[in-house]
């Protein structure tokens, strides 16, 4: 048998499902080589090994009783630790969730497993999803499976770096500003971020509400495309789900890869052209377009005028959003608390709590956040940045009269050292610069391998109007005839 | 600054013009809670009706009740509102253990009902209470402070906290201020308090109990001098029942008074009410008001209620209590003067169940206005809080018109009744209450009685009717009272050949 951990989710599916290989083997290979290879990665906070076995030959019974099984059944997943999974521990990366395990599933857990995929474990991130790199998990950092003194991207590094060193062939990620495509670009793998809305945010610990969108992480287009197909869709408890049926997603991904893109209009933004780029990083794009004309797409320039105020504009809707988001975290019903021991008033209680329990980037937000929203402030403020918002959706609505999708590079640069940005918070926040107007509209947008910068992955990022999300897995797809998924060099320790 | 002596009300209201204002809770009686769907039942075990949503578990999220905006927009009509085509819900922001988020989902400058009135009468004068608005949010849970010297969160050793109420959908409607009513003021405040219940309950969106709490009303007062602006205004909290809300603006203003004459200032704070002595007590200042940070809740979709959907409700609103009560008043054929004390002591539905349980309205009447008014007053309790129901009333007035019991007798039977010895056939059982209408028993008690009497059985024999008084009084001792005074005397002057 070939190694299994380097298969694509939908070769595994369908190994699976024609019973060339048992979902329980499949399982154990992937904890096999998470066990080789975690140590170094760091992908991992959690590892739920028995319940993976369990739900494993949960599959492998159902298929010998002759149950029809779906296109994922049986393939294992990792899951970003936002997402609350029942009895599974969930810490968001703080240390003032350590221990709490929900009661219950998030719908696109419940989904996943109805789907009978695999859970392997909960995946590292920045505390609360707030960050660029994972430097701000209180557990430590992850490591890029391309170079090991790199950050893995942010929030969502776990899952890019547990999908990029082969410890999973998918991952959920989350995606408030950038978390899943950053990540994505930065670690070679495909992040894709659903429309606002198109995939449930039920058990999905919240950072920025109206922001936040659930995803895939995967090495391949139609992987992505499968595992949305998987948890996306409305869902009646939660209110800002879309109540319409998903686009055709998996037929779009199986249309672009016949690598045919003719009729299909692509915008350069033109505001993005000149800023901030790394030369490498603009050189690996322009190709990747380049190879997008030659496949029939036809490229114009547009304008969106007010992209450059994204940045600014997010810098307070976020953090305002999770300055009350996380305000439940007050040690009263669950999670840590410290100074419980009689000498201490409940407030004081809750304040102990909060000082210990959160990271810096954490408080930094939360005051950032809790002054753009305080009486006197709002309207310059918070008020401001809504209005920037509407601004912002008005050009991307614009564009996408002109054109079928955007395309930018995804962020500026490629994987940074540890230790880069850590000293300045707004060097860390240009790694989204990219990424943020699009969540500030709510489209989808995708990140896929674009080639390499000086032996680093780059990212193309693409971006459709909402509820087109079929837009940019055909343009991401066909992009995949010209440049497949990329390989890591083998981590020592792990023979490949 | 001293504190002269408390100035009696009128001169209060010679030297002073009170406004007030109303901010009245009303927890709605839907059958899920506001966000989820948690049941909403009253006096569960602690902490069993709760869910992830309500407990604010983190990743969970609320999706609001139709039931609830139902309820809500029908109340907005009822008191004439505008009810807006859009509005969102806000997040409250402040920190507070029975508060699962530390936020409360509310309104705040985008309510769903505005700008309505509500007509209300006293002492004859129709006075209009201006609704500036009607919103709806969450309850709170319940938090128990234990070990402190307050019952208050400070000081306490322990606090505990039970969520089965955190999340029940919480209606809350805010008056204008009401200016110009002088010394009437605490009967405006609660006969706008009573309108508002009997119209909430006319509408069936909620029980509006004050004592168990689905009721709950915080009084604004503040005083000014004719031709000032208005003064500063104090919040007055836990005001529990109908009567205190009439003795908070009452207490309030009084203090306010002698606070201003004494050349003092009104400190803008809320206050509580003390149910015992009827007095307000200094609570939170607001100089030291939280700044709520409110901003709409990005977890919830704005409302936009169709306004063909407010069309059917609106036509579908129940008869009015006021326009209700008038035709009460014609079929009962009392004056408009004797409804208005039927009002005033709260008996119009008592009344209504009696007479649909059987009895005649003037009955109905005379036992809720007589008897039953008198103990409540005695106890301080609602009238319908009394221990007797209507259903217990008819039957009364029922055992009474059968000839089984006298008026007399009937009280003590409603005695047993509000003590909680049963039904009044019950009570009768139980107590041996009945009238003794054996005419054997009673004839061989009126003969003793003759025999024993001889002399004024004499005077009667010779006409002097009047002396059969006492052969009556001599039976009724005899039968312990449970004759019919009456029967008796017609049967002893029969027996003495006096008729
Ligand atoms: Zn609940």
């Amino acid at each position: 048998m070939s190694d299994v951990t380097r298969a694509t989710a939908a070769e595994l599916g369908r190994m699976i499902g024609a019973g060339e290989v048992s979902a329980e083997e499949v399982t154990r290979a992937h904890l096999d080589r998470i066990a080789a290879v975690d140590g170094q990665v760091h992908a991992f906070l959690h590892v739920d090994a028995e319940g993976a076995i369990a739900a494993a030959r949960a599959v492998d019974s159902a298929r010998a009783r002759g149950e029809k099984l779906g296109p994922l059944a049986g393939v294992p997943i990792a899951i970003k630790d936002v997402i609350a999974t029942k009895g599974v521990p969930t810490t968001c990366a703080s240390k003032i969730l350590e221990g709490w395990r929900p009661p219950y599933d998030a719908t696109i857990m419940e989904r996943i497993n109805a789907a009978g995929m695999v859970m392997l474990g909960k995946t590292n991130m920045d505390e609360f999803a707030m960050g660029s790199s994972t430097e701000y998990s209180a557990y430590g950092p992850t490591r890029n499976p391309w170079d090991l003194g790199r950050i893995p991207g942010g929030s969502g590094g776990g899952s890019a770096a547990a999908v990029a060193a082969y410890e999973a062939p998918l991952a959920i990620g989350t995606d408030t500003g950038g978390s899943i495509r950053q990540p994505g670009a930065v670690t070679g793998t495909v992040g894709s971020k659903p429309t606002y809305g198109g995939t449930s945010r039920y058990g999905l610990v919240a950072f920025s509400s109206s922001l936040d969108t659930p995803g895939p992480v995967t090495r391949t287009v139609l992987d992505a495309a499968l595992l949305h197909e998987v948890i996306g869709g409305h869902d009646p408890r939660d209110s800002t789900s879309i109540p319409a049926p998903l686009p055709a997603i998996v037929e779009a991904a199986r249309l672009g890869a016949t690598g045919d893109l003719s009729g299909v209009r692509i915008g350069l933004v033109r505001e993005f052209a000149g800023e901030g780029a790394e030369p490498g990083v603009a050189a690996a794009v322009r190709e990747a377009i380049e190879a997008l004309v030659k496949l029939g797409a036809e490229v114009v320039e547009v304008s969106c005028p007010h992209f450059e105020y994204a940045l600014p504009a997010y810098y307070l809707i976020a953090p305002s959003e999770a300055s009350s988001n996380l305000a439940r975290f007050d040690a009263v019903r669950y999670g840590l608390r410290v100074g419980d021991d009689g000498q201490h008033s409940l407030e004081e209680v809750m304040s102990l709590t909060r000082e210990a329990g959160f990271g810096p980037e954490v408080k930094r937000r939360i005051m950032l956040g809790t002054y753009a929203l305080s009486s006197g402030y709002y309207e310059a403020y918070y008020g401001q940045a809504q209005k920037v918002r509407t601004l912002i959706t008005n050009d991307f609505k614009a564009a996408f009269e002109q054109v079928d999708v955007l395309v930018s590079p995804t962020t500026p640069f490629v994987a940074f050292p540890f230790g880069s940005r850590t000293s300045d918070p707004y060097q860390m926040y240009l790694a989204d610069l990219y990424t943020i107007p699009t969540n500030l509209y709510g489209g989808p947008a995708i990140s896929v391998p674009a080639g390499l910068s000086e032996g680093l992955p780059v990212g193309l990022q693409i971006m459709a109007p909402t509820m087109a999300d079929d837009r940019m897995y055909r343009v991401a797809a066909a992009l995949e005839t010209v440049i497949p998924p990329l390989t890591p060099p083998a981590l020592s320790g792990s023979n490949s | 600054m001293t504190i002269t002596a408390p100035p009696e009300f009128e001169q209060v209201v010679a030297r002073y013009e009170p406004v007030i204002g109303l901010e009245t809770h009303v927890e709605l009686g839907t059958n899920t809670k506001m966000f989820c769907g948690c049941p909403t039942e009253f006096g569960a075990e602690p902490n069993t009706q709760v869910c992830p949503v309500c407990l604010g578990l983190p990743g969970s999220l609320p999706v609001a009740n139709k039931a609830a905006i139902e309820a809500t927009i029908r109340i907005g009509l009822a008191l004439n509102c505008s009810i807006a085509s859009w509005c969102r819900f806000a997040r409250k922001n402040y920190f507070y253990p029975d508060m699962p988020k530390d936020y409360q989902i509310s309104q705040y400058d985008e309510p769903l009902c505005v700008d309505g009135y509500l007509d209300v009468e006293v002492e004859g004068q129709t006075v209009r209470v201006g609704i500036e608005r009607v919103h709806l949010e969450e309850d709170t849970g319940k938090t128990l402070h234990l070990g402190g010297a307050t019952g208050r969160i400070h000081g306490a050793t322990e606090s505990l906290v039970d969520y089965n109420r955190a999340g029940i959908p919480l209606v809350e409607i805010v008056t204008k201020p009401v200016a110009g009513t002088g010394a009437l003021a605490p009967e405006v405040a609660r006969a706008y308090v009573t309108e508002l219940r009997d119209i909430i309950r006319s509408l069936g969106v909620s029980d509006v109990r004050m004592e168990q709490g689905s009721l709950r009303c915080d009084v604004n007062t503040s005083l000014n001098r004719p031709g000032d602006d208005w003064g500063t205004r104090t919040e007055t909290k836990n005001v529990n029942s109908l009567r205190s809300v009439e003795r908070a603006v009452r207490s309030e203003m009084l203090r306010q008074a002698s606070v201003l004459d004494a050349g003092g200032t009104i400190t803008q704070e809320t206050r509580h009410f003390q149910e015992d002595t009827g007095d307000t007590r200094s609570g939170r200042s607001k100089e030291e008001a939280t700044d709520y940070r409110y901003f709409p809740d990005p977890d919830l979709v704005p409302l936009a209620p169709d306004p063909a959907w407010v069309e059917e409700l609106k036509a579908a609103m129940p008869e009015p209590p006021r326009v209700h009560r008038e035709r009460l008043r014609e079929q009962w054929g009392i004056s408009e003067l004797d409804m208005q004390s039927v009002i005033n002591a709260g008996a119009v539905e008592l009344i209504e169940a009696t007479v649909a349980a059987g009895a005649s309205p003037d009955a109905a009447r005379k036992w809720w206005l007589g008897e039953l008014a008198r103990r409540a007053n005695e106890t301080g309790a609602e009238l319908a809080e009394v221990g007797a129901t209507p259903a217990h009333v008819a039957e009364l007035q029922r055992l009474v018109d059968e000839g089984k019991l006298t008026d007399k007798l009937a009280r003590t039977v409603l005695e047993g009744v509000v003590a909680g010895e049963g039904s009044p056939a019950e009570v009768v059982a139980a107590r041996g209450l009945e009238v003794v209408s054996d005419t054997g028993a009673l004839t061989a008690a009126v003969d003793e009685a003759i025999a024993a009497n001889p002399d004024v059985a004499q005077k009667v024999r010779d006409g002097k009717v009047a002396a059969a008084g006492a052969l009556v009084g001599a039976v009724m001792k005899a039968t312990r009272g449970q004759a019919d005074a009456k029967t008796v005397r017609e049967l002893i002057l029969s027996r003495l050949g006096a008729v």
